[in-house]
């Protein structure tokens, strides 16, 4: 195990933890998470995306309508500036780049494990307060909405779909997240494929 | 006897009288499914223009244009109504008869559409993104502005001809000078500009005082010709029903626009009275209404080559251009042939003395035989319209005999009489006047509807029918009523324009004068007796939600609609107002509502377009003090 942890990790994968580094930078410029809400009275769908510092709809105006249906059943406006978590959440992504590189220039097996344990911290930290922020908004209504429907919560699902009245929301990973589980992903085939080198070499 | 030959020449007509069998799915436009094809027809007498989607004949929209439609405000609000301005005032109504599609290289290019107006002179641009009337100018110079508005190949101009000749400039003389030549008529070139598609006046041409009666400009070759019926060569002024019907043949007027143009730029035009409204709408800015005067005439005998007149049989109406731009076909009502001219043969013989039988105001007339290049013969009674399906046939319309004949370019052979329901005046293939037609649907645009529809008094809706051309037999597939007098139409292929059309106005482009962004600007200003409400409207309620004003006061009500969701108009009406109707205002636009503030009282203001679940809650009282 100790051999493992202290192994320099092969030239290849060494690059490819350069590339890991260097694809998590495009996380920069692509949502990270999707959620579509389908309507008989949307037919051309209403979405909103979650970015590394902000909250945007999938097309110009989506973010406005939503709210505007939100407001019936009085949930609180949905903005970027009320989610302060967006303030920091770039950092985060650049401490995982930064340790990409560091792994890059000090290549050993150990470091890998390490992105590997801080991307899966970051992740369930980060699924989390993606969850909480769901409840909050789905269960903490204006009890002077106009709609209310008792014992009625519009908490979107965390991953899947979900019929929330006559909508389905669904939720899913978008190109950024798809590329932060794809870095996890080549992480671990890291270290598996370190692990075979020593099973071969021995 | 010529009626009975007529008939005789007409059989055939019962033979192809039943409708298709499957036709009724070949018009089926299923829920969700989008119909292949848009047809835009005019309203006639009701001023404005209709939007259908074909093959279903559903009806989409009424555009208004020329007259008022209280449904949205138009021609009311401080916005719209000075479209509606011209040199005799305020004129809520007018007669729309003909709407010519923009073109580039000769095809439908889906940028706009023009309509003209007959009763007071006046042209309009109506943008194809927002469907919506952008621009009217009024025409100087003319009484009656009926062959009007065709296109040049590129949309370089339109062409407005006056249908009834009067004094120009006006003068009150007696009217049986109109025999001595003391009337005349005009030809305006409208310039369109190529990027804003703004509309300019750019030349007139003073003509014989005859009736001008329709038009189509040349294509291909003939790209620098415009040809103009024209009837009344006798120039008759009583019981003109027999008078100007006397002569066997009236003219066909062939006009050389670029040479026109040529003698402009050469000096030739002299200044020329005539004074003229052009209102322009910008997006989300109220009308800019500019009066201007004086206009460049040119006369004919200042610009040899510039006009020729055809001789044509008998009370020409319809002229049309073929495809290819060599075929100029003439309808004569009360003729017995389609007569065709050769655009060709026009030029070999334009200037030769040996073709000519004389002149009028320098306009050399040609012989009849020298331009034609064929005659169809007993075709039909009456025939007006003709347009083309791209594959070498034409479709003529007849209104005497109530059909629409199909013709073979060339042979001159009649193929096919299609009965139609009742009296078609114009009828419409997609693209059929332009260079590259479509050439699959064909609609006659009927006058008179009598029994087809449940009666419902003695006016009956006027009606149109579709017809498939596809094949090789034309077939009628379905009739439907119209809104006012399906007087032209232009058809055009929706995946042109579907994907064009406007959702909403960004809100962040509204540059009304008066508009506000955001709920926190909402306020109400008094400015001495004048009160100015900034107003916005979101589902489902009105910021500032209560008012008061004075008894007296002169209230403007600036709405702006904060939405930016597609098909999420809001109303706006306040009880009792007496001036004003209800407006609508599109997501992100800004529209003013002027109120006089009557009598004290408690009146209420409310969104009249169900937008939202709370729609009925949307509404509000404006106090009105003593």
């Amino acid at each position: 195990m100790q051999e493992l942890l202290l192994k320099k990790i092969s030239k290849m994968n060494r690059l490819l933890i350069l590339g890991v580094g260097l694809l998590l930078l495009s996380v920069y410029f692509l949502p990270i998470w999707h959620i579509a809400l389908d309507a008989p009275q949307y037919p051309e769908g209403l979405g909103m995306k979650i970015w590394i510092d902000k909250i945007t709809g999938s097309s110009t105006y989506d973010l406005q309508n939503i709210n505007l249906l939100n407001h019936y059943i009085g949930m609180h406006e949905i903005v970027s500036e009320s989610v302060p978590e967006l303030l920091f959440m770039p950092y985060v992504l650049g401490f995982l780049i930064f340790g990409a590189f560091v792994t890059f220039l000090h290549p050993k097996v150990y470091m890998v494990i390490l992105g590997i344990l801080n991307i899966i911290i970051l992740g369930i930290l980060g699924m989390y307060d993606f969850w909480r922020w769901e409840y909050n908004y789905g269960h903490n209504l204006n009890p002077d909405a106009p709609i209310v429907v008792p014992g009625m919560a519009y908490q979107p699902p965390l991953l899947g779909c979900k019929e929330m009245l006559n909508i389905t929301a669904c939720s899913f990973p978008s190109w950024g997240g798809i590329i932060l589980f794809v870095s996890l992903g080549i992480l671990i085939w890291v270290i598996w494929d370190e692990k075979r080198r020593i099973d071969v070499s021995s | 006897m010529i009626l009975i030959g007529l008939g005789y020449g007409c059989k055939g007509g019962a033979a192809t009288a039943a409708l298709a069998s499957d036709a009724a799915k070949r018009v089926y436009v299923a829920p969700g499914e989008k119909d292949e094809v848009y047809a835009f027809l005019s309203g006639g007498f009701s001023g404005q223009m209709s939007v259908y989607g074909i093959p279903s004949t559903r009806l989409f929209k009424i555009i208004p244009v020329f007259s008022v439609f209280p449904e949205n405000g138009y021609g009311y609000d401080e916005e719209t109504k000075n479209m509606l301005r011209t040199t005799n005032g305020y004129v809520p109504w007018d007669d729309s008869h003909h709407i010519e599609a923009s073109m580039t290289d000769g095809k439908q290019d889906g940028r706009w559409l023009f309509m003209n107006a007959n009763n007071s002179p006046r042209l309009a641009r109506i943008d194809l993104r927002s469907f919506e009337t952008k621009e009217i100018i009024e025409i100087p110079n003319s009484a009656g502005n009926h062959a009007s508005p065709f296109a040049t190949e590129n949309t370089e101009y339109l062409m407005a001809a006056t249908r009834f000749s009067v004094p120009i400039p006006q003068a009150s003389v007696p009217i049986e000078n109109f025999s001595k030549g003391d009337f005349k008529g005009t030809v305006s070139m409208v310039k369109v500009d190529p990027k804003s598609g703004r509309l300019s006046i750019e030349l007139q041409i003073l003509v014989p005082g005859f009736d001008y009666d329709l038009s189509h400009c040349g294509k291909g070759k003939s790209h620098d010709w415009c040809f103009f019926t024209s009837y009344n060569s006798e120039q008759a002024y009583k019981m003109i029903e027999v008078g100007a019907s006397k002569n066997d043949k009236d003219y066909i007027l062939a006009f050389n626009w670029v040479r026109a143009k040529q003698c402009l730029d050469q000096g030739k035009a002299s200044n020329f009275g005539g004074e003229y409204y052009r209102n322009y709408l910008p997006e989300n800015q109220p009308a800019i209404s500019e009066k201007l005067s004086g206009v460049k005439m040119l006369q004919p005998k200042d610009c040899p080559g510039v006009m020729y007149y055809m001789p044509t049989p008998k009370s020409p109406h319809g002229t049309d251009v073929d495809p290819t731009g060599e075929y100029i076909v003439g309808g004569g009502k009360l003729a017995t042939v389609i007569p065709v001219h050769s655009f060709s043969k026009l030029m070999d013989v334009k200037d030769k003395p040996e073709h000519r039988s004389g002149m009028i105001m320098d306009i050399p007339i040609l012989k009849y035989e020298s331009t034609l290049a064929g005659e169809v013969k007993k075709p039909c009674l009456g025939p007006l319209h003709t347009e083309f399906d791209g594959k070498g046939y034409a479709y003529t319309s007849c209104f005497v005999s109530s059909e629409v004949v199909k013709w073979e370019l060339g042979t001159w052979e009649v193929e096919q009489h299609l009965p139609a329901y009742y009296s078609v005046g114009h009828l419409s293939i997609v693209g059929g006047s332009s260079k590259d037609p479509y050439g699959k649907y064909l609609i006659a645009l009927n006058k008179i509807t009598k029994d087809r529809y449940l009666p419902v008094g003695m006016e009956l809706p006027q009606s149109a029918q579709l017809y498939d051309i596809s094949g090789g037999k034309a077939e009628l597939l379905s009739d439907f009523p119209t809104v006012g007098e399906p007087h032209y139409s232009q058809m055009i292929p929706a995946k042109l324009l579907m994907d064009k059309a406007a959702k909403i106005y960004p809100l962040e482009e509204n540059k009304h004068p008066y508009a506000i962004k955001n709920e926190k600007d909402a306020r109400v200003v008094r400015e001495g007796n004048t009160v100015r409400v900034y107003m916005t409207q979101i589902r489902s309620h009105f910021k500032p939600d209560t008012i008061e004003v004075r008894s007296g006061d002169t209230v403007f009500f600036h709405v702006t609609n904060l939405e930016q969701d597609f098909d999420i108009p809001h109303g706006f009406a306040v009880g009792g107002a007496p001036e004003m109707p209800n407006l609508l205002i599109m997501p992100g636009q800004t529209r003013t509502f002027k109120w006089k503030a009557p009598k004290p009282g408690i009146y209420p203001f409310y969104c009249t377009d169900f937008c939202s679940a709370l729609h009925q809650e949307m509404q509000q009282y404006i106090r009105v003090l003593p």
